[in-house]
């Protein structure tokens, strides 16, 4: 979808780039600083690279080698910033549809009324974005961008400018945008959260740097990505099934696609979904043997793959419980247990740290 | 008090005087405002320094600079009335440029800073939409900057009524031709008895002021009414 090779030196910064994406979201992530914010807007055409190309379903956007540039107008780009740049002097209408002349090619463009729907912008459309709220006016932002006919859509941290509430709220939308339009969607954070949430694949950038590109469980399971995807929240995403529900309790039973067992809370009416969850490495204890009488419910038997010493005395564990799971414990502990790779472990995670993506 | 013929015409005169003073100003300025708040170039300070020349110079000495450049044996005079029979001197045309170029560094001034009030960052979105910087420029900068166009042609339309000093230099006060209201009242102070007519002229120059700000004080207030009453 997306074949990009890319430079740039700003100052004593230096940004390199090259990878492929698919369709689906892709994540770019990385801390502050990182380039993040550089590589899109490169993308976009509002930076000139140094040299590299960008390609973009089959479309060369930029080749230093071929002196190619086209203009940022004409790179059918949708892009969603940080700050929601509404026009002040459009209605929330005028706002959506100002984009909407140009023509998606072949595909058939986002309709109006679903955009407008899905976004919750019925009862907005004839306000001026000065009477919005923050989170209306970054819906307005996303719904704009989409209705441009993008080939692809960037969005730069949309969420960063607004409170948890709000994020909370527009998670969802998002959500409910990608699986309806299916569009390829670049989509750049520092949050581990809504990264875990939406991304499909992820691209690890730090100081400029490229660390690693692929699918987001497979990195979120690298213990020697640990500082980059996540450091003190970092943890392993699993995809489960719910295939049973326990009323008594209002537990649910989730299998993941390797057999493993888990137990969360919820409800009966999530039976037969499939839910993402994410088990942050320091939420998990260890023992060697079966532990018996413990409030814990999800008990898993594997082994240990892999190990590595990570920040201030802690020792980073990957594991193999039928899935792969990220574990943090102390040094201490690691060496009383006398642990070493392919030593068998139960891992025990609370039923109430499993959170929701 | 009722307007003699005499008073009308010269009322009539200033206001066409200024109407097409702003009339041919407002592009010009639109264009050079734009250069100065957007782009960088070599010679960028000489610009700006000789557009803000009619400001702080004696409008007497830029009436003689018209006179010298733009009389019939100037060289840019000279060369209008060979080519195109345009003669500036002694008619109300020279006392439209003589106004021009006094009301230019206001009108430019006016727009320029409203340009650089405009968040560029709308400009770029749009251009993310797909439109082009031509339409981004009239959908987007032209609305936002209006009410700095407005100020600057009510600024220019002001200081066309009240030039005095480069138009008598460059044109001379000929009644029914150039003579404008300020220097109808010149030429009634140097006449013997006449301070009622005095008198006359100073309310209508004072009421003619009131009325330009107050036209544009409302339509500035329906522009930005229009932008969402936020700037």
């Amino acid at each position: 979808m997306a074949d990009i090779r890319l430079k740039k030196s700003l100052g004593r910064f230096h940004l390199s780039a090259e990878f492929n994406t698919a369709a689906g979201l892709t994540a770019l992530f990385g801390p502050s600083g990182a380039g993040k914010t550089l590589l899109a807007k490169m993308l976009a055409g509002l930076i000139t690279p140094d040299e590299g190309h960008i390609e973009i379903a089959g479309r060369t956007l930029f080749s230093s080698a071929k002196n190619i540039n086209v203009p940022v107008h004409k790179r059918h780009i949708g892009f969603v910033f940080q700050e929601h740049r509404l026009f002040p002097h459009f209605t929330v209408r005028g706002n959506l549809t100002y984009g909407s002349g140009r023509r998606a090619g072949k595909a058939a463009p986002a309709s109006f009324e679903k955009v407008v729907d899905i976004l919750g912008l019925n009862a907005l459309l004839n306000r001026k974005p000065a009477s919005l709220s923050g989170g209306e006016r970054q819906r307005v932002a996303i719904g704009r961008a989409l209705l441009s006919n993008p080939k692809i859509l960037i969005m730069d941290e949309p969420l960063s400018s607004l409170d948890d509430a709000r994020k909370a709220e527009i998670l969802p939308l998002i959500e409910d945008l990608k699986s309806e339009f299916n569009l390829t969607t670049l989509y750049i954070s520092h949050s581990i959260e809504e990264i875990t949430r939406l991304a499909d694949s992820l691209l690890l950038l730090d100081k400029g740097e490229m660390k690693a590109v692929g699918p987001v469980g497979d990195i979120l399971s690298r213990l020697d990505l640990i500082p980059y995807a996540g450091g003190y929240d970092a943890g392993t995403l699993i995809e489960a099934r719910v295939t049973a529900y326990d009323p008594g309790h209002h537990m649910l039973i989730l299998e993941t696609e390797s057999g493993g067992k888990l137990y969360i809370t919820g409800s009966a009416k999530e039976i037969g979904t499939t839910v993402r969850l994410r088990i942050r490495a320091r939420d998990i204890a260890l023992a060697k043997t079966e532990p018996k009488s413990l409030s814990i419910l999800n008990r898993f038997k594997g082994r240990l793959v892999d190990h590595c010493s990570g920040a201030e005395g802690m020792e980073e564990l990957l594991l193999d419980v039928g899935f792969p799971l990220t574990a943090r414990i102390t040094r201490k502990s690691f060496e009383e247990m006398k642990l070493k790779k392919d030593s068998p472990v139960w891992a025990l995670v609370k039923a109430v740290t499993i959170s929701r993506s | 008090m009722s307007i003699s013929p005499a008073e009308l015409e010269v009322i009539l005169l200033s206001l066409k005087v200024a109407l097409w003073c702003v009339g041919i100003s407002l592009l010009p300025a639109l264009l050079m405002a734009w250069l100065l708040a957007r782009k960088e170039f070599y010679g960028k300070t000489a610009l700006n320094v000789l557009v803000h020349l009619p400001i702080v110079l004696p409008p007497v000495v830029v009436g003689y600079f018209l006179l010298v450049l733009l009389g019939n044996r100037g060289p840019v005079g000279g060369w209008l009335l060979e080519h195109f029979g345009i003669s500036l001197i002694f008619n109300w045309k020279g006392v439209v440029v003589a106004t021009a170029v006094m009301a230019f560094p206001f009108i430019t001034r006016a727009i320029r800073q409203a340009i650089e009030a405009v968040d560029q960052n709308l400009e770029i979105a749009a251009l993310t939409l797909g439109r082009s910087p031509f339409m981004v420029f009239l959908t987007i900068t032209l609305p936002l900057i209006l009410p700095g166009i407005l100020a600057g042609m009510t600024l220019g339309f002001a200081r066309a009524l009240g030039e005095f000093g480069a138009t008598i230099t460059f044109v001379a006060n000929i009644p029914g031709e150039t003579q404008t209201l300020p220097l109808a009242i010149y030429s009634l102070l140097q006449t013997p008895n006449a301070e009622t007519a005095v008198w006359r002229l100073v309310i209508i120059s004072v009421v003619l002021a009131f009325a330009a700000i107050a036209l544009s004080e409302w339509l500035t207030r329906r522009s930005v009414h229009r932008l969402g009453g936020n700037l």
